[in-house]
């Protein structure tokens, strides 16, 4: 076991199967950085620091500057993913997705199924999302339930290192277009990393605690944050079962179904506005197939409906928080 | 072109408190007391100033995430935006927009804008509004060298052409888009005003440094987009002195660049030095209007530290006009 934060994770990942696999190339803006600049290429290495070292290592052909033209990163990628190659492209906010989504959702997402099985797409679209860093309304979006709406995409939101490694290998070696979420909180998270092959399936979610009261389901940055209300309601004696889910799509329901059917309580948070989220679904889901295990309503812990706001306590307000999760908790504890 | 007295005055009151609000910001931020994204427009002056000073409040403009400068030249309240890049409640848009979405509709400021590429094609519906209004009016979109590679500005200019819109592309190459030289990005040999021209507008291009050069080269693209001839483009050559963000190490700079492009092109020293030659204002004129920007910039950083937080409870208001 190595000892390393989330960046370092995805950075020894790319270089790891990158050398182990000549068909993987990445692509986006200022993943080299400095090109065309007298600092000169990799100057800087990508701007969350994601991609250091690996244009010197495999070259120009295989590592690729891009323009801002992010229709033409996914586009490209979705194509050199139909003609062999294994392409990682950076989208350096997860927001810009809204400037590439027709290649996301109308391509990527489509060909294997449109052309009768025939294809494959094997593209990583990797994504840094998350609020909390006042990056306002056009960079600090969550957009994962959109991606996880959509028939052919599998999303990835890893929370730890070691998964950061297990997921990132797993998408690069499977065969499906795969968005694979980063939350620009939580690069610096440190933990340990299996040594060597390490590959975390899709669709098995983290069991986080098990304390047998309530079922708290979460995923990117509201899993640190429902374990900080774990530790807050723990004082009381209640006992917390907190899943990560890993992946949305995949979605392990077995694991919340089996929770829910113990703790009989549930409760979603959700870093995204309330209509048509991951929260939502989940709670769907879960009134659906547990019904008769359920104690209380379903509780969901998501931002208000509205776009994310600039000012610091604004975005505090917006963003669920460790206190929201307590309350709901306790919520669905007392109901009668 | 014959500026008088006036306009030569106002013209450097607004180059100069452009560079000096971006200057306090500069050290404002090293205090962690502003958050997020802030992208100075120190060094690109000449450019905002002498475009904006030829609109009226009636021709609207849309912006970049580098936006202050538009903002300030097009008639943004100063401390209005310092408020809002504190994040106050008294902010141009109540805290909500921060540095990068900063707008002011009243002064024909449709938006700083946070999504490279995403003002051009606004700036087309701009000038498809002011055509049906028949008085005169334009839309300015501004881009860097960055945004011009995005397929909105292509899909931009191709509309305005082809619906023969009072839409005006302003280029600012400032070489580079983040960490990446425009020697790189830029397809076209640098040459942005090229593209435009491949779409079938007219283009003129000039030394954004260079106050009056700008100045002129867009009175006479004004001159031919008000007169009906459909859109046009303007690629102005300028430098940015600060880093792509505040935070930026900017290793892509080349030794001594920086103090370079500060010794040679300063828009502010050049201004300076033109209407002083020329006896046109002297320098006690510009130092006087130096002493009260400054004077203006020190109040907007105050009043702004004093002003309220935005109340927490109102996160979710404004999002529709109507919700029902
Ligand atoms: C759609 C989109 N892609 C990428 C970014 C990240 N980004 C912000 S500014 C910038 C560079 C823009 O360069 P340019 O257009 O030359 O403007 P400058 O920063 O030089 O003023 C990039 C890549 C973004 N905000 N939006
Ligand atoms: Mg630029």
């Amino acid at each position: 076991m190595a000892i390393m934060n989330i960046r370092e994770a995805i950075v020894s990942t790319l270089h790891a199967e990158m050398e182990r696999d000549s068909d993987i190339i990445l692509l986006g803006e200022d993943v080299v950085g400095g090109n065309g600049t007298a600092g000169g290429p990799e100057a800087i290495g990508g701007i969350w620091g994601t991609s250091p070292g690996l244009w010197k290592k495999f070259g120009p052909e295989r590592v690729i500057d891009t323009p801002i033209s992010e229709s033409a990163i996914i586009g490209a990628a979705a194509g050199a993913a139909l003609s062999g190659k294994r392409p990682v492209a950076e989208l350096m906010f997860a927001d810009f997705v809204g400037v590439s989504l027709d290649q996301i959702w109308n391509q990527m997402a489509k060909f294997r199924y449109m052309f009768g099985g025939k294809t494959k797409c094997p593209a990583v679209v990797r994504l840094v999302y998350g609020a909390g860093m006042q990056t306002a309304a056009q960079h600090s979006q969550s957009v994962y339930a959109m991606l996880t709406a959509m028939p052919g995409l599998k999303v990835v939101l890893p929370t730890t290192p070691a998964d950061a490694k297990g997921l990132l290998t797993e998408a690069l070696r499977g065969d499906d277009p795969v968005m694979f979420f980063e939350h620009k909180t939580l690069y610096g998270v440190k933990g340990e990393v299996p040594e060597g092959d390490h590959r975390q399936r899709f669709g098995e979610a983290r069991v986080v605690r098990e304390g047998g009261d309530v079922t708290v389901v979460a995923c990117g940055r509201m899993v640190n944050f429902s374990e900080k209300a774990a530790d807050a309601v723990a004082k009381d004696g209640i006992g917390i079962d907190l899943l990560d889910l890993r992946t949305t799509s995949p979605l392990d329901e077995d694991a919340i179904l089996e929770s829910v059917e113990q703790t009989g309580r549930l409760v979603v948070v959700d870093e995204s506005p309330p209509r048509c989220s991951l929260a939502a679904d989940i709670a769907a889901m879960v009134t659906e197939r547990a019904f008769t295990s359920l104690k209380a309503p379903p509780a969901m812990v998501t931002a208000p409906h509205s776009p994310i706001p600039f000012a610091r306590n604004l975005e505090r307000a917006w963003v669920p928080s460790p206190q929201k999760i307590e309350e709901a908790v306790r919520r669905v504890l007392a109901f009668r | 072109m014959q500026l008088n007295r006036d306009e030569l005055l106002g013209a450097y009151r607004r180059m100069k408190t452009i560079r000096e609000f971006e200057e306090r910001l500069h050290e404002e931020i090293k205090t962690g007391e502003i958050g997020g994204f802030t992208h100075l427009y120190a060094g690109q002056e000449a450019v905002a100033v002498g475009i904006c000073d030829q609109l009226t409040v009636d021709d609207k403009i849309v912006s970049t995430h580098r936006g202050h400068g538009h903002c300030i030249a097009k008639g943004c309240d100063v401390k209005g935006m310092m408020k809002e890049i504190y994040g106050r409640a008294g902010g141009l848009c109540k805290g909500r927009a921060g540095s990068m979405h900063i707008a002011d509709l009243e002064v024909g400021m449709l938006g700083a804008n946070g999504i490279v590429g995403g003002g051009a094609p606004q700036a087309v519906g701009a000038a498809i509004a002011a055509r049906i209004d028949g008085k005169g009016r334009v839309g300015v979109t501004f881009s860097g060298d960055g945004a011009c590679n995005q397929g909105t500005t292509f899909e931009a200019m191709n509309l305005a052409v082809v619906t023969k819109v009072p839409a005006i592309f302003v280029f600012e190459n400032n070489h580079y888009s983040e960490h990446t030289g425009d020697a790189y990005a830029v397809g076209t040999s640098k040459d942005i005003a090229s593209r435009a021209e491949g779409f079938g507008m007219k283009a003129w291009r000039a030394n954004g440094c260079d106050f009056f050069e700008t100045y002129a080269a867009f009175t006479e693209l004004l001159e031919y987009v008000r007169a009906g001839n459909g859109p046009a483009a303007i690629e102005l050559d300028t430098e940015r002195y600060y880093g792509h963000f505040e935070g930026d190490p900017q290793r892509y700079r080349g030794k001594g660049e920086l103090d370079r492009i500060r010794a040679e092109r300063d828009c502010l020293k050049a201004f300076r030095a033109r209407v002083t030659g020329a006896a046109l204002l002297t320098d006690a004129d510009l130092d006087a209007v130096d002493a009260e920007v400054l004077a203006l910039i020190e109040e907007a950083v105050a009043e702004a530290r004093a002003d309220e937080q935005p109340d927490p409870a109102t996160v979710a208001d404004d999002v529709y006009v109507e919700y029902y």
